[in-house]
């Protein structure tokens, strides 16, 4: 094998030879519950052979939902999770990706959403809201792409916004100059894309001395811009840290009665890579009326629901089952009436499974923050 | 004074050195430095051939300062102190040049690492032109050792101490000593019964006429230095007198108050009024003072009823500091286990049916809460999977080193599992197998031999499915992910010190292992000596081990440990501060700036004058330097570290060569 020096750097900087082949890795992966996808044995072909052949002929690289299971639990604290974004890197440089991941990156680059929507669009979610903009205010909340452009998750922004209205927040949003976070881009291989993205929301997010604090939505923008955007001046936190401490503090108050069972599941952003289990579990508990439940797999045994790492946009062949089915016919069981989630993908695959799986009417699936507004008076 | 002969000795210490440093031009550099009279190499100047060559030069060429171009000072600065002493030199007419750690094994490139060299040559030939011959004085030693701990480590090392003849202390944080040992049910690999070799040697400790055990104690104070320690030791309030208790146990089921019994691995309740197991030693029960009604709220005295008439109940005894003058001292505190709820994937806390490996050691002994049935919930388990290597060999817990244990404790445990239940299907999932001990493959051969599956891989996550357990890992040699249904799950959680030695390692100015453990003074040739002189460790306090090796390292700690007790007088630092009264402030900055309260500010008469001096006792100062580093007017002097030696080292040290 040809010992390049490119080879050699990612090697090293990815720890490999620290692999002890234990197989903890691939038996916590979320996907090596539904697909042969074998992540230890991933380590040990690219430290053994060329990246660049490996990565051509391995095609189950785009099943990685990125969610770090196997990064978290490695006791050689080696990145397998890295392995694979490395190696869709090698084929994003290469042009020999899927279509309708080049059609996504090519969206991101253009309209700055994965979603193929108009960047023009992307305020159309808080029309008649009259929010403030982000520089007449002491915190930003950023919506992140697919908040703004999917209808059903347009109502868990305007949940967020009714909620900080509520707390008497000072807040404003960029509007329509909101630039992609660059997550998924990033989990797509695309790292030179997402090198761009960083540059540019850094230069917006530390140009306004106003901004103190930047809230997300999404678990996924949160990470990247706590993790993966050094120099960022403003302090990153996820809407569940945030309204947590106004719920502590006093400032807000869930008043309503809201008598269901619910269920919580961790999103894999916030939970495995962040470690934030609390939070979220403390906003459901303090809803007058709630009772509260948890999944037997919760916090770091928390079940994947299959949307990260850019699988938004990819489908598996061969696959009958899906993460997501399990999670929502594990909720039923449980007799739980909603799954509150607290990350755009995950209510959007799980709210899916919910469909394929015959259980609408029976279980539900809502953000935390849609539970926080139906309590607000 | 007679003019200044120097020999120079350039070690190759076989490739160490010499495949970096170029020792021919070293020797050629040392000839022309000033008052060098011999330069000579030797593969290993440690060696007797080696020692021989500056004994004979010695004599021959009448050389009076000795510098040897090596390793560090640490490793070998006393052997070559004992060549000059017995070449009739002064030892201290010794300089030594670390052309090793800090030289050849930090560099690669051969020619700079050898200029580098001969900059350290130059400072030492300066220095040893200016070096004074000391005299070393001698103290008398205490003949009294203490050891802290009393597991097997501390049992065996107490033991053997008191055999010599010399008395020893005891001491034991706990109600009884034993430690964990007194917990296993049978070792690996000869499958002796833990208890049935302990508890003998426990009542050795009892019964010896040298031997004084201070149980339910701990030390929170050590003073002075090696052969002079004056160590308290507080002793805990146990309740019960101790002198007087016939551990008779009529008084304990009169106790209201149940709590969880520690030595059962709280799988089963004991009472606020107690003794820790049948055998204890000390044979005395003890009263826990968190749970005790009388001791909480004062509103129950039913022990003393019972105990009317011996009156072994004290209620309102009080701790207790004894001061005990010590020469010696031997660390061994043991371990604790790893808190497995660090690993939330694998559910324990979460499962009842996941337990630790020392909770089955409880579960399947005959003296433990269920007579040594394997019964979980009352029922047996069909299904036993245990799972190695969990908080060991694991950086995401900090604890990147193997337990040592695990692998032949939970070869033991499947062993034991198919002695009770014959039919059980028994699992065991493992990243390496580690049976490196005397018997240790055999044994792992023969459970394997016992329809024990061995599948290799790391299990990645345990989690509920109807009534059973699924146990995920990838089996690596399969190179899938597999599930195995449990009804019990054992895991083979690994060793960490003791969370209670780390206090302990402060009182006596111990250092730690980046593992956490207790450092000893060198890993290969000084394994039970520490930093600090006269104090020595023995057990897993140093690491962890099994009990072969913990004995082992034991009776080797009590041998040393016995060395200045038998020897009776013990040698002071030569290298002494000393202060010029004439220069000295009185300032007291070397007073704080002394970690062995060796200075005192005294009034003295110095020229005709009464002033306060900063005064040296000499058998206290360890010739660390900091005084001298700390004094603004150059007062305090350390002896072969002179102002003026240390100045001659810079002068030359830069220059080019």
């Amino acid at each position: 094998m040809e010992e390049t020096y490119e080879r050699a750097c990612y090697i090293e900087r990815l720890g490999l030879f620290g692999c002890i082949q234990c197989g903890k890795c691939t038996a916590g992966c979320p996907l090596n519950y539904l697909t042969p996808f074998n992540i230890r044995k991933m380590v040990y072909d690219v430290l053994n052979s060329s990246g660049e052949d490996i990565a051509s002929e391995k095609h189950e690289i785009w099943q990685c939902t990125t969610c770090s299971t196997c990064s978290s639990r490695c006791p050689k604290q080696i990145e397998p999770r890295d392995v694979i974004i490395n190696l869709r890197s090698i084929l994003v440089e290469d042009g020999n990706i899927p279509p309708q991941i080049r059609d996504v990156l090519k969206s991101i680059t253009i309209n700055y959403n994965p979603w193929r929507l108009g960047k023009e669009q992307r305020a159309e979610w808080c029309k008649g809201l009259e929010l403030k903009d982000a520089s007449e205010a002491d915190l930003l909340y950023y919506v992140g792409c697919t908040p703004a452009f999917d209808p059903r998750l347009q109502k868990v922004a305007q949940a967020v916004v009714k909620a900080l209205r509520k707390a008497k927040v000072d807040f404003g949003t960029l509007g329509v100059e909101e630039v992609c976070c660059g997550s998924e881009i990033r989990r797509l291989g695309d790292i030179w894309s997402f090198d761009a993205l960083r540059e540019a929301n850094t230069e917006i997010f530390n140009g306004y001395d106003n901004i103190k604090q930047i809230v997300t939505t999404s678990p996924h923008c949160y990470n990247t811009f706590k993790n993966e955007y050094p120099g960022l001046k403003p302090e990153v936190m996820h809407y569940t840290q945030f309204v947590s401490s106004l719920i502590d503090r006093g400032q807000l108050v869930l008043a309503k009665d809201y008598r269901k069972k619910v269920t919580y599941h961790d999103p894999c952003f916030l939970g495995k890579q962040n470690k934030i289990y609390e939070e979220p579990r403390n906003i459901l508990r303090s809803v007058p009326g709630i009772e509260f439940v948890e999944f037997d797999r919760n916090r770091e045994s928390s079940l994947c629901c299959e949307g990260g790492g850019g699988r938004m946009w990819i489908e598996i062949e061969d696959v009958k089952e899906r993460l997501a089915n399990i999670r929502v016919r594990d909720a039923r069981d449980m007799g739980v009436d909603i799954i509150a989630v607290a990350c755009p993908f995950c209510l959007l695959t799980l709210e899916d499974a919910v469909k394929s799986n015959d259980l609408e009417g029976k279980v539900q699936v809502m953000d935390i923050m849609e539970i926080v507004a139906k309590t607000l008076t | 004074m007679a003019a200044k002969k120097i020999g120079v000795y350039i070690c190759h210490c076989g490739v160490n050195i010499a495949a970096t440093v170029d020792i021919e031009e070293l020797k050629r550099f040392a000839a022309t430095l000033p008052r060098v009279k011999s330069v000579q190499n030797y593969m290993y100047v440690c060696s007797d051939p080696g020692q021989e060559l500056i004994r004979k030069d010695i004599k021959e060429k009448g050389l009076n300062r000795i510098v040897v171009a090596a390793c560090s000072p640490r490793m070998h600065e006393p052997t070559f102190r004992n060549v000059l002493k017995s070449a009739g030199l002064n030892p201290y007419c010794l300089e030594i040049t670390n052309i090793r750690e800090q030289c050849s094994w930090v560099h690669h490139d051969r020619h700079t690492a050898t200029e580098k060299a001969k900059g350290l040559l130059a400072a030492s030939v300066a220095k040893a032109a200016l070096l004074e011959p000391l005299e070393e004085h001698e103290v008398g030693v205490t003949p009294t050792a203490m050891v802290i701990g009393g597991g097997i480590a501390g049992i065996q090392a107490a033991l053997d101490i008191a055999d010599t003849g010399f008395k020893v202390y005891l001491v034991e944080k706990e109600a009884s000593i034993g430690g964990h040992m007194m917990q296993l049910d049978k070792t690996f690999p000869t499958l002796d019964c833990s208890a049935c070799i302990l508890t003998p040697k426990m009542a050795d400790v009892k019964n010896h006429p040298n031997i004084e055990l201070l149980a339910y104690s701990e030390v929170i104070e050590v003073k002075g230095f090696v052969g002079n320690f004056k160590v308290t030791v507080k002793k805990k309030p146990r309740y019960v007198i101790e002198s007087i208790c016939n551990a008779c146990g009529q008084c304990s089921p009169y106790c209201p108050i149940e709590i969880d019994d520690a030595f059962n691995e709280r799988l089963a309740k004991t009472k606020a009024l107690y003794i820790p197991f049948p055998q204890a030693i000390p044979a005395t029960y003890v009263i826990d003072p968190q749970s005790c009604r009388y001791l909480r709220d004062k509103s129950c005295r039913q022990c003393e009823q019972v105990c009317k008439e011996l009156q072994a109940i004290n209620l309102d005894q009080k701790e207790e500091l004894v001061e005990l003058d010590i020469g010696t001292i031997i660390v061994a505190t043991g371990f604790d286990i790893f808190d497995p709820r660090q690993k939330p994937e694998l559910g324990y806390g979460k499962y009842e049916n996941v337990i630790t490996g020392l909770e089955f050691e409880r579960l399947v002994s005959a003296s433990g809460p269920n007579q040594g049935d394997i019964k979980i919930n009352g029922k047996k388990p069909k299904d036993v999977v245990f799972v190695q290597c969990v908080g060991s060999r694991d950086q995401t817990v900090g604890n990147e080193y193997c337990s040592r244990v695990c692998c032949m404790y939970t070869a033991k445990h499947a062993h034991l599992v198919r002695e009770k239940l014959p039919d059980a299907h028994i699992t065991i999932f493992y990243i390496d197998i580690r049976a490196f001990g005397k018997g240790f493959e055999q044994f792992y051969d023969r459970v394997r031999g016992e329809r024990v599956y061995y599948r290799r891989g790391n299990v990645s996550e345990i989690y509920k499915k109807g009534d059973k357990l699924m146990v995920r890992a990838e089996d690596t040699l399969m190179g899938k992910a597999v599930e195995v249904a449990a009804d019990l799950v054992v895991l083979a959680v690994g060793m960490e010190p003791s969370k209670s030695a780390k206090e302990l390692g402060k009182i006596l100015k111990l250092s730690n292992s980046p593992d956490k453990f207790f450092l000893e003074a060198h890993p290969k040739l000084r394994p039970v000596d520490t930093g600090s002189d006269g104090v020595f460790l023995a057990g897993c306090c140093q690491g962890p081990k099994d009990i072969p090796d913990t004995v082992a390292q034991a009776s080797a700690a009590a041998a040393k440990a016995v060395i200045p007790l038998a020897h009776g007088t013990v040698k002071t630092e030569a290298m002494v501060s000393v202060v010029q009264a004439e220069a000295c402030r009185g300032c007291g900055f070397c007073v704080e700036a002394c970690p062995y309260a060796a200075i005192t500010l005294e009034e003295k008469k110095v020229r005709g004058k009464k002033k306060i001096v900063a005064t040296v006792n000499e058998v206290l100062c360890k010739s660390c330097g900091a005084c001298a580093a700390s004094c603004l007017s150059g007062a305090i002097q350390q002896k072969s570290f002179t102002d003026e030696q240390i100045l001659s080292m810079i002068a030359v040290i830069g220059k080019k060569y």
